[in-house]
């Protein structure tokens, strides 16, 4: 049996698998739900300032988009930080870390950007004896309009400086939780770092509206014939995530740091992702939402069995796997030349791959062949592509498969050494090579 | 007497309550979420197989992924564009030898989207909303033409014509129109009086006289037609039926199968039909499947399906086998009919003979004998020839022959449905000839 046991920071839990800070963190009672169902550890929902809670809507604070039979890929929510009182959250925190000491408790922390209020909450979460906190400078919606959340995410000087400010007050480890709703994820990465930040985690919810109700015109979720963006995040947002932490996984200047990672993960194979793209952990939410906690079953028992099937003693032996495969774009091989393959046994005959070929692409799916309903690739037209696989509603019925001898279709071997655009003839900066 | 006991034919056998389930809805009609889930199964297809196989030629990917986007009456539209009795045919379509049989999920999975049943959602929605007749009439041409037969190839003929802004006037021999949908078809397949819904909705169109009570051959014939109209349809049907050809066949309790399903589906009380305890019917389509699934439905106990040819031979298709007998009926092969056994002219049972096909079927020599107090015959309809005798229409094994066009021999005649020759006497088909007919008298017409 594969070794699940993770360390993140030093903090040990039994398995990667934490709970994103979110609703499903927000009370004693769902918290200790989640453990007795097997997550590894939360991010409690994040708490604010002492004082009179945030309010939020009474109306409608969640939005969605759905595929094929009602499956949620998206969901958007306008829901703020805690609105529950900052002392029974902290007592809650205080009983739930007593309960479940293997567990990983790690209070998720938004504050006005100044040092008093960010010391003295660090203070109050030591007492609570949880294991780190989170810096929640991601929130995209709501707390943003305040100065908050990704408002200043969104400056790499203020990530900078908050972090530094809790490092200098606090023993814990802390994690700088990074917006999506930025350019270039790599700036804010590398000012906590700057700041002394121990982790990242990323990605929070994209800035997003799900929908318009085309009876009222207003944006979903309407609150009284009104609606506001809000953070998006589910299977949907995935892609999106997993690019921003291999962005800060290979950056020079943040290689090395821990990554949580976050960001639509729903399975085993999500999280997997994530952790070869170089997160320690990772931190889930929509799945849970969607699903109820019981999920994580699924997630440890699919990860220990492919695990196993690999070769793959504990964590450490996946984590960052796939970071040194992730180039750019400059350097792929341009001599790697691959054609589509259809297996005629498994086709359905549904005809997408050549319309999609044919409408949209390079005319090299036929529809016909001696008179009978039949889609083969022409290989002298197949630029290698991809999208026939990709809506092809047979798994592995088309493959990319790699040709030798000469392609059809340029004429030219493609049997040749690597090569990519720095060395291409039709780049004007090519590096020249001797042949040339 | 023994004879008097030994025959068991009663009205009534069940509870007044049985009846109304009974005949109720074949199948359920699909919920809004049933029709979703079914619509997202749908792979919009490339030049769908399901649309190939449809003889009115629906664009069934479009219509599914219209419901699919919540857009149920764009769907019944689509639907209506090329067959105007898609309620219908969306009900009574073999669909599993058509459109689902080359479903592709049919090819990956054994379970086709179900098309009929998304086809009936998106036309009854439409239906349901009782909107303005979704078809628009050309400016009048001034033309007039006659159509034969208010069944599923007039109706639709008459649509079309009015749609090109054509005057119409169909003759109907009955009192009511909708042809065999009306009186034909097993009445859990057309449940609330569909088919005169249907016909109303058709007629709304404006532009088309229904005179009925006309007979072609009686009151009516083609040379007056002909005179008086610019182009004539026929699309007459076929008003006869085969007889066994054996003595008893007009005994008491033979019973024509077409004749007592039409006196089933226009009756409102069901209990007053007459029904055997044993009961056998000759045949092997789909009036053979219809009748003895709707005579066990009203109670009959033993009810056994005689045909003289094996299961593939037979015109119904396995799924209509298969719902006979999920409703216990007994279906038999290689069984063909040699005798009535008759008590006072009354029928008491059958003897059939074992029948093997060696090049040609022949009868075995080997007897079967069943006890019967109904024997229903369903071999076929048959074509009434006597109306066109010296018309210039020419027939081919008594039916009609139409050209690519519907077109037949004789000028400005043109015919379609199952009157006509080569072709499978489906409501869809005729659906099919009345439209391609209607296209080409206009085109005809406006020259």
């Amino acid at each position: 049996m594969a070794n699940l046991a993770s360390n993140f920071l030093g903090i040990k839990s039994p398995n990667p698998f934490w709970l994103a800070s979110a609703p499903p963190t927000d009370k004693e009672y769902n918290v200790e739900r989640a453990f007795q169902a097997g997550w590894g550890g939360v991010v409690w929902k994040t708490l604010g300032e002492a004082g009179p809670p945030v309010v939020n809507v009474n109306g409608p604070r969640y939005g969605a988009i759905w595929g094929a039979d009602r499956r949620l890929l998206g969901l958007n929510n306008i829901e703020l930080i805690t609105d529950r009182d900052l002392e029974i959250n902290l007592q809650e925190i205080k009983a739930i870390k007593k309960r479940w000491p293997d567990r990983a408790v790690i209070v998720s922390l938004m504050v006005p950007c100044e040092e008093e209020p960010w010391k003295k909450i660090l203070k109050r979460v030591e007492e609570t004896e949880a294991d780190g906190v989170e810096l929640n400078f991601g929130c995209p919606h709501g707390m943003s309009e305040r100065g908050m959340g990704a408002a200043v995410g969104q400056v790499p000087d203020y990530i900078e400086m908050v972090a530094r400010w809790c490092k200098q007050h606090t023993r814990m480890p802390v994690i700088v939780k990074l917006t999506p709703n930025i350019t270039d994820v790599r700036y804010p990465a590398r000012a906590a770092k700057a700041g002394g930040a121990d982790a990242v985690s990323l990605i929070n919810t994209v800035s997003s509206i799900t929908s318009v109700n085309l009876d009222s015109f207003s944006p979903e979720p309407s609150i009284d014939g009104k609606g506001s963006h809000g953070g998006y995040c589910g299977p949907a947002v995935k892609p999106i995530a997993l690019n921003m932490v291999a962005e800060i996984a290979r950056d020079a200047e943040t290689a090395g740091m821990p990554i949580s990672g976050i960001g639509g993960i729903t399975t085993w194979r999500d999280a997997a992702e994530f952790m070869a793209l170089g997160c320690g952990n990772v931190q889930v939410c929509t799945a849970a939402m969607t699903y109820g906690f019981k999920i994580v079953e699924e997630m440890i028992e699919g990860l220990s069995n492919w695990m196993d099937d690999k070769g793959h003693a504990d964590l450490d032996a996946i984590i960052g796997r796939a970071v040194p495969n992730v180039t750019d774009w400059q350097y792929l091989n341009l001599n790697y030349v691959t054609k589509a393959k259809i297996d005629q046994d498994a086709c359905i005959q549904c005809g997408r791959c050549h319309i999609a070929c044919e409408d949209t692409s390079h005319q090299a799916i036929t529809n016909m062949v001696d008179g009978l309903r039949k889609f083969e690739v022409i290989d002298a037209e197949c630029v290698g592509c991809n999208l026939c696989v990709n809506v092809c509603p047979v798994e592995n019925c088309i493959t990319m498969e790699q040709i030798s001898g000469t392609d059809p279709r340029t004429g030219k071997s493609a049997e040749l050494p690597y090569s990519n655009w720095t060395e291409h003839p039709n780049n004007p900066s090519a590096t020249k090579t001797a042949a040339e | 007497m023994a004879k008097a006991k030994s025959r068991d034919i009663r009205q009534g056998r069940l509870d007044p309550a049985q009846y109304l389930e009974n005949f109720s809805d074949l199948h359920a009609p699909l919920g809004q979420h049933e029709a979703t889930v079914e619509a997202d199964r749908c792979y919009f297809c490339y030049d769908a197989p399901c649309m190939n196989a449809c003889p009115t030629a629906i664009d069934i990917p479009l219509f599914i992924r219209q419901i699919s986007t919540g857009n149920p009456k764009g769907a019944a539209q689509t639907i209506l564009d090329q067959n105007i009795m898609g309620g219908m045919c969306a009900r009574v379509c073999p669909t599993e030898t058509l459109c689902e049989e080359v479903c592709v999920r049919e090819v990956a999975e054994g379970k086709p989207v179900r098309i009929g049943l998304l086809q009936r959602f998106a036309t009854d929605t439409l239906l349901a909303a009782n909107p303005a007749h979704p078809f628009k009439r050309a400016p009048a041409t001034g033309k007039r033409v006659a159509v034969i037969g208010a069944g599923p190839a007039g109706l639709s003929c008459a649509h079309r014509l009015a749609m090109h802004g054509h005057e119409v006037t169909i003759y109907e021999a009955r009192a009511k129109s909708g042809g065999l949908n009306e009186h034909g078809i097993a009445a859990y397949k057309s449940t609330d009086d569909f088919a005169a819904r249907e016909v109303a909705f058709i007629l709304d169109i404006g532009g088309i006289t229904i005179a009925q009570g006309q007979a072609l051959g009686k009151d009516i014939s083609i040379d007056q037609l002909s005179s008086e109209f610019d182009a004539v349809f026929v699309g007459m049907g076929l008003p006869g039926v085969h007889a066994l050809g054996l003595q008893g066949d007009h005994a008491d309790g033979c019973i024509d199968a077409v004749e007592y399903i039409e006196t089933l589906r226009q009756s409102d009380d069901k209990s007053n039909l007459p029904v055997g305890r044993n009961v056998v019917v000759i045949g092997g389509g789909m009036t053979a499947i219809d009748v003895a699934t709707q005579v066990k439905l009203l109670g009959a106990e033993n009810v056994t399906i005689c045909y003289r040819r094996g299961p593939e031979q037979m015109n119904a298709s396995d799924y209509e086998q298969e719902v006979a007998q999920t409703h216990g009926v007994a279906i038999r092969h290689w069984l063909q009919p040699r005798k009535i056994l008759t008590d006072a002219n009354a029928v008491t049972g059958i003897e059939l003979e074992y029948t093997a096909q060696n090049g040609t079927l022949t009868g075995t020599g080997e007897a079967l004998t069943l006890a019967a107090d109904q024997i229903f015959k369903a071999i076929g309809q048959s074509f009434d020839a006597g109306p066109l005798e010296g018309t210039g229409i020419d027939l081919d094994q008594g039916r009609i022959i139409v050209d690519e066009n519907q077109k037949t021999s004789r000028d400005g005649v043109w015919a379609g449905g199952d009157c006509i020759s080569g072709d499978e006497d489906l409501t869809v088909v005729a659906v099919e000839h009345g439209k391609l007919a209607a296209e080409d008298i206009h085109k005809t017409l406006m020259g």
